[in-house]
């Protein structure tokens, strides 16, 4: 393949060129040598995007949900960006990415791009590198940014980092309505979607979620270091959210509900603004960022100079119990300090 | 720690049948290790060549059983062309004649695969004319 130099790559993709843009994502997606260039290039760009989530079980009909969604977006003259990850298969490596399948309405339109990804291995519903494609994406100046998780149904908390508004998707009819609404998702939610609304049991669905949400205020979550975490009593008092999590009823595949929701995200927005909480989640964010990439950095320059037989011997000093973990530590950071 | 994986596009255009081929594809090629973009059946010239380009594929491979490859191969190749694709391969699976094999390679396309190929034998192609 050509080798286009960074710097080209990045002055193409800042004036609306689709191919730059796309190879651009897949350095960054790569962490090739050059995306740290592009991504330090891009920075000053990012920032103007509204991010929105979609996660939820799979089959509720994500995928189906944002290709509507966009449709109505388009509408609004808004330009949109969407990134759709898939789960890469554990034992082989590769994976089959499905959701652009779902989004073939939408091809054909310059105002939309979609790029599908895969997990490679990242757990949490993101690829490793999601955020840093959707910071490309920014860059490359769309209005709006969508990210349709992995569908796991559970633990997809990474989203909330992601995006400006979080849409939990939901669907009667996946077996034990209870069982599909796993604690943790409604905490994330700031909208819930009840899709496929064409299904006589929808009634049920939305009802079992009503009573989940009745069960008391949602807890926010707060960045604590970089880490998502209920307030809890030695972090003073909880700080509830208060904010009402709408319930939406949507047929996503004929565009019912749509123009409801995408009213109930506007609202979302405004609240966020107007509350001056789209900030503190921006600042939560970076600050979360900047310890991660510290710690890896730290580590990766600490371990550049530990030779490899002074860690394997460390290990086995810790299997033979001659040593215990917080000293090996220690030792680690103290090399001239000699073992006990 | 550049993490490269080879991406292909699968696509089923033409008005024909079914995909059950084209996902039988799909499959092997992930079990290959590599990352599939499914876009299914009855896709046009212009939506395979704008998905390539967005998912920045590194092959398309199209799965033709209705006889129309003569004439949606040569518009595939000069909608890669005009957007600039000339480096993504592509490759043909299905019910090519004979016949039509050489001028169908002469248009660009790297590889025809005929019905009954062996699964592996796509992989080993692919893995040969990407360069990882
Ligand atoms: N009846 C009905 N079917 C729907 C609706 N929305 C989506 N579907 C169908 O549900 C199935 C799954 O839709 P997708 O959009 O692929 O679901 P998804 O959540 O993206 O699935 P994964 O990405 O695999 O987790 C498809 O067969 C859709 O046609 C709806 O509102 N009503
Ligand atoms: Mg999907």
């Amino acid at each position: 393949m050509l080798k286009t130099f960074p710097e080209t790559l990045v002055s193409q993709l800042l004036a609306g060129n689709r191919r730059a843009l796309a190879r651009t994502i897949t350095a960054v997606e790569n962490e090739a040598p050059e995306s740290v260039e592009i991504l330090k290039t891009l920075y000053p760009y990012t920032g103007r995007a509204y991010t929105i989530g979609i996660t939820g079980a799979p089959g509720t009909g994500k995928s189906c949900l944002v290709t509507a969604l966009t449709q109505h977006l388009r509408k609004q003259n808004k330009t949109v960006g969407i990134i759709a990850v898939d789960p890469t298969s554990p034992f082989t490596g590769g994976a089959v990415l499905g959701d652009r399948f779902r989004m073939r309405d939408l091809s054909g339109d310059s105002g939309v791009f979609i790029r599908s990804m895969a997990s490679r291995g990242h757990l949490g519903g993101l690829a490793r590198t999601t955020y840093d494609v959707m910071r490309v994406m920014d860059a490359a100046g769309f209005d709006i940014i969508i990210i349709e998780t992995v569908g796991a149904g559970q633990n997809e908390v990474e989203i909330v980092k992601a995006a400006d508004t979080t849409i939990v998707v939901e669907a009667p009819g996946l077996g034990d309505d209870i069982q599909a609404i796993k604690a943790g998702i409604l905490e994330i939610a700031d909208i819930l979607v009840v899709n496929k609304a064409d299904s006589p049991l929808v009634q049920n669905t939305v009802r079992a979620l009503k009573a989940m949400l009745d069960l008391g205020h949602r807890q926010r979550l707060v960045a604590h270091h970089g880490q998502l975490m209920a307030q809890t009593d030695s972090t003073g008092a909880p700080e509830y959210d208060f904010r009402e999590v709408p319930i939406i009823q949507t047929v996503a595949i004929n565009g019912q509900g749509i123009s409801t929701l995408v009213e109930a995200i506007d609202a979302h927005r405004s609240y966020l603004a107007e509350n001056g909480i789209r900030q503190d989640r921006q600042r939560a964010r970076l600050q979360g960022e900047l310890i991660a990439r510290l710690k890896e950095t730290l580590l990766k320059n600490l371990l550049d100079t530990v030779p490899d037989e002074t860690f394997d011997q460390l290990i086995e000093s810790l299997l033979a119990r001659q040593i215990d973990p917080v000293s090996a530590v220690q030792s680690l950071l103290n090399p001239q300090r000699p073992l006990s | 720690m550049e993490n490269r994986k080879i991406r292909v596009l699968i696509a089923k255009p033409g008005l024909d049948g079914h995909d059950r081929g084209a996902k039988v594809i799909a499959r092997s090629l992930r079990d290959a290790g590599m990352e599939v973009i499914y876009t299914g059946l009855r896709q046009t010239p212009e939506m395979i060549v704008e998905a390539a380009l967005q998912e920045d594929v590194d092959v398309i491979g199209m799965s033709i059983l209705s006889g129309a490859h003569m004439a949606l191969t040569p518009r595939v190749i000069e909608l890669m062309h005009e957007s600039g694709l000339d480096d993504v391969k592509v490759i043909i699976g299905g019910i090519i004649p004979d016949e039509d094999v050489p001028a169908l390679k002469s248009m660009g396309v790297s590889e025809v695969f005929g019905p009954g190929t062996n699964t592996d034998d796509i992989v080993k192609h692919i893995r040969t004319v990407v360069s990882v």
